[in-house]
């Protein structure tokens, strides 16, 4: 299967949310994505893999394969599992050049960033800066070896 | 006449709500249901009429010009000093400092009474449910003195083991530093009795009052403590204001907090001399226009009545911890038997962060977290609670939809 573009991600999720009128049902959506999203196993649970959210603990893994850039990622708060399931979807399986150019413009699109509390808009741009931090990682590592 | 369900419990609550401004407005399209009142209240039109009128009409630093503005607000600012000392019924006015807060209040006593006193292998005592700023102050004096911070342990119910205490209270116990009403539970502690076994041991004790003063009657001179604070932001006035009551003897020997303006008498580069009480702990322009309008809040308490406030937020209470003990999943957290309106509670597999988002998605607004006692929240093993805290304008259709809001949000995410 082809993968799509993280654009073409982004945009498929602003149509999936452009169905809902209220925010009961995108946020009966979003924890619908966060039951969905597997359990991380516990021994990726370690504090170099923690993103400190408001009052809830994210954490993300990312693997580095045939340069490509896979994300797994779990949280204790539901809603913000959802959240970042839509994260991983976008981000998980693009090179590091693709994960770190990307806008993710879809995030304001379907109203999370107005709709959230200051607070944990911030906690939503700590995630997508600590998946776009490990992208990055992997690209310095590239170019480190390449040299 | 008709009188309406509201008002069975002395209290019109609808005429009230009519005073506070901020209860009209919609939240995420929903009206607001506002229980986050252990955390700050909502401001009664008097409050804010009192900060325009002194901005527009009054504005001027206060106790060294002549001009006329300077004098009223002067007097205004010392209207409020009466009114606290009535308050907390202080035997005189000098006891009455004013602080920006609860914190800035211990943290006052901690660096100047507490650097007074405090020796390396004192005792100071808190208790295990007390807020961060009942806690932090007095960590630093006792690494700074060499001094033991030890902790009365509680009961799953959210009270006090009073017989630990008493075993704690020895001749090197040289403050009981006690929350009066826990923020974060809404137990009411046994104040008077602590103070007075805390005495006879020769110890101090501060009263952390930032929760009991807008709940209870407030009798320094009964409770006999040796220092209360309270922040005016939680009974319905400003934020930025606050005071320390402090027994006359120990404020006029305790060395100066802050220097600056204000405080000092006179100054010479040899030596300087302090003011008299209580500006000897008042350094520098305060925050004038704040503790005037704490006036205003403190007389809306008043005059509302404390009693009736109390009888109409214990309805509350007990009409939400039993429509709450009845959503499958809940756990209510803080069951002392002396409780004010503040009601903590965990539910199975939800965390509070996401009730806490739901609700707001319904203009519900509670508080989810640690509430800044996460000694406590480690006592019964949970990372935090959410909670709903009551005051005077809360209604009982506000208790049903913030029950209804959780049964939803539950069957959502659990
Ligand atoms: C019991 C208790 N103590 C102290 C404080 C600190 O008050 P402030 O932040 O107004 O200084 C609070 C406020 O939450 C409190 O509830």
């Amino acid at each position: 299967m082809e993968q799509k573009s993280i654009a073409a991600t982004e945009a498929e999720i602003t149509d999936e949310f452009s169905l809902f009128d209220t925010w009961d049902e995108k946020y009966e959506y979003i924890i619908d994505l966060g039951k969905k999203l597997p359990v991380l196993d516990n021994r990726f649970k370690l504090d170099q893999n923690k993103v400190r959210g408001c009052q809830s603990t994210v954490w993300v893994v990312s693997e580095y394969k045939e340069g490509k850039v896979f994300y797994q990622a779990d949280s204790d708060s539901v809603i913000v599992k959802g959240l970042i399931s839509m994260l991983v979807r976008v981000l998980s399986g693009h090179t590091p050049d693709d994960i770190i150019a990307a806008k993710l413009e879809f995030i304001d699109r379907i109203g999370m960033t107005s709709h959230l509390a200051q607070t944990r808009a911030n906690g939503l741009r700590a995630m997508v800066k600590q998946m776009k931090n490990d992208a990055l990682a992997y690209q310095l590592k590239n170019s480190s070896e390449a040299s | 006449m008709i009188t309406s369900p509201e008002i069975q419990g002395g209290l019109d609550t609808a005429l009230l709500r009519r005073q506070f401004p901020i209860l009209e407005r919609q939240v995420k399209g929903k009206p607001l249901v506002y229980l986050d009142n252990a955390a700050t209240t909502q401001k009664p039109q008097p409050v804010i009429d009192a900060l325009v009128e002194y901005y527009s009409g009054y504005n001027a630093n206060i106790h060294r010009g002549i001009h006329t503005l300077a004098e009223e607000a002067t007097a205004a600012f010392e209207r409020t000093r009466d009114t606290v000392k009535e308050f907390i019924n202080s035997a005189c006015r000098e006891e009455i400092i004013f602080t920006r807060g609860a914190t800035e209040g211990i943290n006052l006593v901690a660096y100047t009474w507490g650097r007074q006193h405090i020796r390396a292998g004192d005792e100071i005592i808190v208790s295990t449910m007390e807020h961060h700023s009942n806690i932090v102050p007095w960590q630093i004096l006792c690494e700074e003195k060499n001094a033991v911070l030890k902790v009365i342990p509680i009961n799953e119910n959210g009270e006090l083991l009073m017989e630990d205490f008493e075993k704690l209270l020895t001749e090197k116990t040289r403050l009981v530093a006690m929350v009066h009403v826990s923020n974060a539970l809404g137990t009411v502690n046994p104040v008077k009795e602590i103070i007075a076994k805390a005495h006879a041991v020769g110890a101090a004790v501060l009263v952390d009052g930032s929760q009991s003063a807008v709940h209870l009657d407030i009798d320094v001179q009964d409770l006999d403590c040796d220092f209360f604070v309270f922040s005016g932001h939680k009974v319905y006035g400003p934020t930025g204001s606050g005071a320390v009551y402090g027994k006359l003897s120990l404020l006029e020997s305790m060395p100066v907090f802050h220097g600056g303006g204000e405080m000092i008498k006179e100054v010479r580069f040899e030596k300087s001399t302090w003011a008299d009480l209580p500006y000897k702990y008042e350094a520098g322009t305060p925050n004038i226009a704040d503790i005037i309008a704490l006036k205003a809040a403190l007389d809306f308490v008043t005059d509302t009545g404390k009693e009736r406030i109390r009888q109409h937020e214990n309805e509350l209470l007990a009409l939400a911890t039993s429509a709450l003990e009845q959503i499958p999943g809940v756990r209510i957290i803080g069951k002392a038997a002396e409780k004010v309106s503040v009601l903590s509670f965990v539910v199975d597999k939800v965390h509070p962060q996401d009730l806490g988002i739901l609700l707001d998605n319904r203009g519900i607004a509670v508080r989810t977290g640690h509430h800044c006692a996460q000694p406590l929240m480690d006592f019964f093993g949970i990372p935090g609670t959410t909670r709903a805290s009551f005051a005077m304008y809360n209604t009982k259709a506000e208790v049903e939809a913030l029950a209804a809001g959780l049964e939803k949000a539950i069957k959502l995410l659990a």
